[in-house]
């Protein structure tokens, strides 16, 4: 799994491709938001801060030579959200896209839902590739054939023409969310699909824009008690009637649909137990969960707070079963970190297929890899400098200490401003895409 | 919110704290450069800001009167930066950031 010095059957990572701007100024609207695979990895799916989502489609694998496995081609963009004033609140929506997930596929058409802070769209992306032609009642060209001049019917035919990948918003979720939405959740009955807000979590059908449930609230009669909000949700990927949600205090609720209407009693309440000598100013900041996931499996589930992934046994509520430190030596930045706001980031995390090896991004462009059975990790740079084609990637180190090994680098010139915030594994096979601030890298394992 | 004496037995758990704990000796730091920080609760003021994102306030009331005063003084010469409109500053038409074009293409789909 992880690049392994005298290899055996470890997989090694390398460079497939990369999309966007080489621009040294990059603009806000180009920043990547969301990155999210299909439920089979044909399509990848990107947002950006710009409210534009752009779906990439993998070659097909026969037209290639090996060892290379299909590239991701542009397959369709369209401007999915856009910035909004909300005159009566005074609010400016913006339309940058929170997430995206897909449905899962039942026709031809490919459906997906993306997010701002405000208004879930499903969007339904479809291919034409046979135009009729031969219209009775007009010519090609469009223009009404003059109905005195017809003197036999004819049957239109289907013809062949170029592909075309059209993109139609079908229906538009809104008003249903007075704070602003972190998450949307596709149920696995394929009806129902759930989203998050800072206090609230809203059930909706996907046939009905006019009607959501709300199925949490956490919201205190007097906001002066607030001491906590949602920070992400996630629907079971088996159990249509159970949900988790994790909070800014580092706890993570499940909630079981048929317990209650409303959900504000959870039936499980998962948190590690924290040695209350050690508490700082920082605590509560660092142990804001940014992102929770379900495991493929559906046994386990991943935490993502400010240093580290924690994966959880449903069946364990006092404390994590695993923990990977991310980039435990931070701790010894949090000051700087609180001061340019970096401690705030949200980062995501994601499983591998198989539920074997997580993944999360971090600062400089790196982003971390974990074995869950061999428990080994591995740093790995999302940089053009390894862009060359099947280019293996290099193991990088943070220097903590004194003593800087060569090809080390050391905290401080670590560059905060290159965040991987996120990342994520094809369904099925090794390849992953990594979103570097405005530029999608794609790498894939080495076929030995 | 601690008197002299409690307050010299603090800085004595914090300075052995220093030597254990690389947090604890951040959170110092932090509070040294600022020192108003957390004395009121922390957590609802960050809450609260999360809240508040994209919140713009506008009194029409404050504009008409602001641009009333203008008229006596020069027009200020357009602000070179656009900085985000905060608290007491009254909006003008110039500082509104546009609305963007919303059709140019992203650069991943070139």
């Amino acid at each position: 799994m992880m690049a392994g010095v005298g290899g055996g059957n470890d997989f090694q990572w390398c460079f497939s491709q990369v999309k966007g701007a080489i621009d040294e100024d990059v603009a806000e609207a180009d920043i990547i938001s969301t990155v999210e695979f299909n439920y089979s990895g044909e399509l990848l799916a990107t947002g950006d801060k710009g409210g534009r989502v752009v779906i990439f489609q993998r070659e097909q694998e026969s037209k290639n030579r090996p060892p290379s496995r299909g590239e991701y081609n542009v397959y369709s963009t369209f401007q999915s959200h856009e910035p909004e004033f909300d005159y009566l609140k005074s609010l400016e929506i913006e339309e940058k896209i929170n997430k995206i997930r897909w449905l899962p596929q039942q026709n031809a058409a490919h459906f997906l839902l993306s997010t701002n802070d405000k208004t879930i769209k499903l969007w339904k992306i479809s291919e034409r590739d046979k135009r009729a032609e031969g219209y009775n009642l007009k010519d090609e060209d469009g223009r009404l054939r003059d109905p005195f001049r017809i003197t036999s019917l004819r049957v239109p035919v289907l013809m062949p023409m170029d592909l075309m990948v059209e993109a139609s918003p079908r229906r538009i979720f809104a008003n249903a969310h007075t704070y602003h939405i972190n998450s949307i959740s596709v149920n696995s009955d394929y009806e129902t699909y759930l989203s998050a807000d800072d206090l609230r979590i809203n059930l909706w059908h996907l046939e009905i824009t006019d009607r959501s449930f709300n199925i949490v609230d956490i919201k205190p009669a007097n906001m002066e008690e607030l001491t906590e909000v949602i920070t992400a949700a996630e629907c079971h990927p088996h159990q249509c009637n159970v949900f988790v949600y994790s909070s800014s205090k580092g706890t993570i609720r499940l909630c079981d649909m048929r317990a209650a209407a409303l959900c504000d009693r959870h039936s499980k309440f998962f948190e590690e137990p924290e040695d209350p000598s050690s508490r700082s100013f920082f605590s509560e900041i660092i142990s804001s969960i940014s992102d929770v996931k379900f495991s493929h499996s559906g046994r386990y589930m991943m935490t993502r707070d400010y240093l580290s992934v924690k994966v959880w046994d449903l069946n364990m509520e006092n404390r994590p079963v695993e923990t990977y430190q991310v980039h435990e030596y931070l701790r010894s930045k949090l000051c700087s970190l609180y001061e340019n706001d970096c401690i705030f980031d949200k980062f995501e995390c994601c499983w591998n297929g198989s539920d074997s090896a997580i993944m999360t991004g971090s600062y400089n462009n790196f982003f971390r890899m974990f074995d869950r059975n061999t428990r080994r990790d591995i740093t790995l740079e999302a940089s053009r400098e390894n862009s060359k084609p099947r280019a293996m990637l290099k193991p990088r180190k943070v220097c903590t200490g004194g003593k800087r090994k060569k090809d080390e680098i050391s905290v401080d010139s670590l560059d905060f401003n290159k965040k991987i915030l996120h990342t994520a594994w094809h369904p099925k096979e090794n390849v992953i895409a990594v979103a570097a601030t405005n530029n999608l890298y794609i790498f894939q394992d080495k076929i030995n | 919110m601690s008197g002299e004496v409690e307050a010299s037995s603090e800085e004595q758990q914090e300075m052995q704290d220093t030597v254990v704990s690389p947090e604890k000796a951040e959170e110092a730091k932090l509070k040294a450069r600022y020192p108003h920080l957390g004395t009121r609760p922390g957590g609802s003021d960050l809450l609260r800001k999360r809240l508040q994102k994209g919140q713009k306030y506008f009194d029409s009331g404050d504009y008409n009167m602001a641009k009333a005063k203008m008229k006596n003084k020069q027009l200020p010469t357009a602000a070179v930066e656009k900085e985000e409109i905060t608290g007491d500053h009254i909006p003008t038409p110039q500082d509104l950031p546009q609305r963007k074009q919303s059709l140019v293409a992203s650069k991943l789909a070139v």
